[in-house]
């Protein structure tokens, strides 16, 4: 039975001879991120619609129904589902399910029709301030709408609505805060990306690849040897982009930090492996800079990272289901900002690390015929 | 179906009717030979007439178009893996790593055939010794010369002992002394009953070889023994001699021994001219005659062919039958 996995030691071991004589990429590689971080790290403001939406009607009466039509018919709101508790509605916002949480009250008919003021409760996922901004805007909009036209029938009518809109997660909304956790997610992909794709097509390049496959190494032991020492420097440099964005940015970390490491792995898989599978296509450095950049525009502008998600079109929206970084800043996002747990992100760890092993295994095949067209 | 006969255990390699097209473009047409086990096989032919070609689709790095080959008995179309197992491969442009030391390649090539460290020290041992590379172990590969090098890969090669090694143009670019040092190593090798498959453009090595082929542009057009080869007919056709003119104005004694009857075909060999003459023909009245058109002829004597004059035969030969076909 031949070992799939041949030769992983020794490609391993060389790989890691590689890197260490030849501190100065290794280096470049670790700065530039922390440069982009800084370049990067300040937000651009966009226009918002449709957000993700969870609503809890604690009353239920015709006028709450309104109310929440009004919401709808916005364009800024998308319901994605009713809630029957206060715990549902917030664990919908830290889940990162929804964006807005609105909590209508069990007496706001009750105080409508007997003329007193009711309050509305607009609980706003603080995390991404463009999301943010607008919710605010548009509910306050929409009380105050709602009171001018009671007042306009029934002048005696107090300030009726009054939406009470309450910032989550990032009460300062500083944009930093904002944006560096989701340009964690870009830089690591970066980093990982080129490394991995430039380490196997240096090879093609200088011939040795070639003499390389006329000895019994296997596809997986060659990819995963050329793999793990990439693996460790991505992670390494996942913890100084860390540091950074704790201790120079100060972005509060809200959740578990060593969860976060450890949801990390996973995507570190996911953008070696598709460094691995630029390199079977790619046969300079060149073009594999090129399919490198092709892989990170989507990366960038269907993550999520700039626009939200669940604003998008349906059709960038289907496409950003397909780009790991989306999971990924979810759950640096979850983490940092929101402080969410394994409970709500364990399926985006999942994901990240499905697309990882088909990736590989994609490459894999791709090489596993150890044919060199050139 | 594989025919006993050519997988039989005698034949290193058996390559049976190779193809192989690039789009439209073929690089190697029909091509059949054998490699006999132990022996030093040269592959000679001019550049990009598929001398790396046939290589790498023996080594399974190309997929063959068509036609069959077994290596060390084993099908190369269904058994690749099994095949690399048993041969060592030294391509024609240096690909071992230049970042890491003389040593460090040596063990990368241990491992990834997976000696164990017993073996792999053993091996080492041997091939530093034979290879003269103890004094290099801890250098950068990228900083030995060019002769060095070529050992180096070499000794990577020939780790795993392997019974057959493809060599690819070793002796390009390196000086005179490294070039024979390097073929000394290999009539030490093939002594112990290893076969190598060495590409070259050198004639003098082609003349150590126990068989060499001549490919021509995709076509194999000469195949035996350097001495079966100089008796070709198309080399020393019945009835014919060939000869040297030394002469220091060898272009202009070439025009004029064209045209002079008796005399076949003439080509410039450096310094003097090679000949193929009619049976008899009288050297002391080509020397005059020469001398009437003011050539200084140093000296005229009768010549057995040596393997660059097969070449250059075959080579005029095909040609003509190329531009033949073409018209
Ligand atoms: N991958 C390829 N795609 C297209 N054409 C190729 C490819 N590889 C080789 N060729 C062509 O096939 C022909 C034979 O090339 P090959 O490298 O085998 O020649 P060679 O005899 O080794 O020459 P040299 O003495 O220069 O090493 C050349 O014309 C070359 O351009
Ligand atoms: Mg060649």
């Amino acid at each position: 039975m031949p070992n799939p996995f041949r030769g992983f030691g020794a490609v391993f071991y060389k790989e890691v001879l590689h890197v260490r004589r030849d501190p100065g990429t290794l280096f470049f590689s670790l700065v530039i991120p922390l440069l982009q971080m800084f370049v990067l790290g300040f937000g651009i403001d966009t226009n918002v619609r449709q957000v993700n939406t969870v609503v809890y009607n604690a009353d239920g009466r015709q006028e709450s129904r309104e109310l929440i039509d009004r919401l709808k018919n916005s364009d800024t709101f998308h319901v994605v589902r009713y809630v029957q508790n206060d715990h549902d509605l917030n664990d919908m916002i830290i889940g990162g399910k929804a964006r807005v949480g609105i909590k209508i009250p069990v007496d706001y008919s009750d105080r409508l029709i007997h003329k007193m003021s009711a309050q509305v409760l607009v609980l706003i996922d603080g995390s991404d301030s463009s999301v943010a901004g607008q919710a605010i805007n548009v509910t306050t909009a929409i009380g105050l709408d709602e009171s001018l036209r009671r007042a306009v029938t029934d002048s005696t009518a107090p300030f009726a609505v009054d939406m009470r809109p309450k910032l989550l997660f990032n009460p300062d909304s500083r944009s930093p805060n904002f944006f560096l956790p989701g340009l964690t997610a870009i830089l690591l992909l970066n980093v990982t990306t080129f490394l991995t794709a430039f380490a196997i097509v240096r090879e093609k390049e200088r011939g040795t690849l070639e003499q390389l496959f006329v000895t019994p190494v296997r596809p997986f032991g060659l990819l995963l040897g050329k793999l793990l020492p990439y693996f460790f420097i991505g992670f390494f440099e996942l913890c100084n982009i860390l540091f950074f964005m704790r201790f120079v940015f100060r972005v509060p970390i809200h959740g578990n930090v060593f969860l976060l490491a450890f949801l990390s792995l996973p995507y570190i898989f996911v953008s070696l492996s598709l460094g691995m599978l630029i390199s079977s296509k790619a046969n300079t450095q060149g073009q594999a800079m090129q399919l490198a950049f092709l892989t990170i525009l989507p990366s960038i502008f269907f993550s999520g990272y700039i626009f939200p998600r669940e604003t998008m079109p349906a059709f960038f929206y289907g496409i950003s289901f397909l780009v790991p970084a989306s999971y990924f800043i979810n759950i640096t996002r979850g983490i940092i900002l929101r402080g969410a747990g394994l409970q709500h992100l364990w399926l985006d760890g999942l994901a990240l690390f499905a697309m990882g092993t088909f990736l590989l295994v994609i490459a894999a095949r791709r090489f596993s015929n150890k044919i060199i067209m050139t | 179906m594989a025919d006993p006969a050519q997988s039989s255990p005698q034949y290193a390699i058996s390559a049976e009717n190779l193809v192989r097209r690039f789009g439209e473009f073929t690089a190697v047409n029909d091509i059949s030979f054998r490699v006999e086990k132990g022996e030093i096989f040269g592959f000679l032919g001019p550049n990009g007439s598929g001398k790396t070609t046939i290589i790498k689709m023996l080594t399974g790095l190309l997929p063959l178009t068509e036609g069959n080959a077994w290596v060390e008995g084993l099908d190369v179309r269904k058994d690749a893996e099994g095949v690399r197992e048993r041969i060592g491969y030294m391509s024609q442009k240096f690909s071992l790593y230049d970042d890491l030391t003389v040593l460090e390649n040596l063990r990368f090539y241990g491992r990834i055939y997976g000696l164990s460290a017993e073996r792999m020290k053993r091996r080492i041992d041997e091939i530093v010794q034979l290879n003269g590379l103890a004094p290099y172990l801890n250098r950068l590969a990228a900083q030995l010369s060019g002769g060095w090098k070529q050992r180096l890969a070499l000794g990577c090669a020939m780790l795993h002992e392997p019974k057959l090694l493809f060599l690819d143009e070793p002796t390009a670019g390196i000086d005179p002394v490294a070039r024979r040092q390097l073929w000394d190593l290999l009539f030490e090798l093939s002594g112990q009953g290893i076969t190598f498959f060495v590409t070259t453009h050198y004639m003098d090595e082609a003349e150590r070889c126990s068989h060499v082929a001549y490919i021509y542009y995709g076509k194999l057009i000469a195949d035996g023994t350097p001495a079966e080869l100089k008796l070709l007919p198309d080399v020393q056709p019945a009835g014919t001699d060939r000869i040297e003119i030394v002469t220091p104005q060898v272009t202009r004694a070439l025009r004029l021994a064209r045209h002079i009857p008796g005399i076949r075909s003439a080509t410039i060999f450096g310094e003097s001219i090679h000949a193929l003459v009619e049976e008899h023909f009288n050297l002391a009245d080509l020397r005059a005659q020469l001398q009437k058109d003011g050539i200084t002829v140093t000296d005229i004597h009768p010549l057995t062919a040596s393997l660059e004059d097969v070449f250059v035969e075959l080579t005029y030969k095909h040609q003509a039958l190329l531009e033949a076909s073409r018209a």
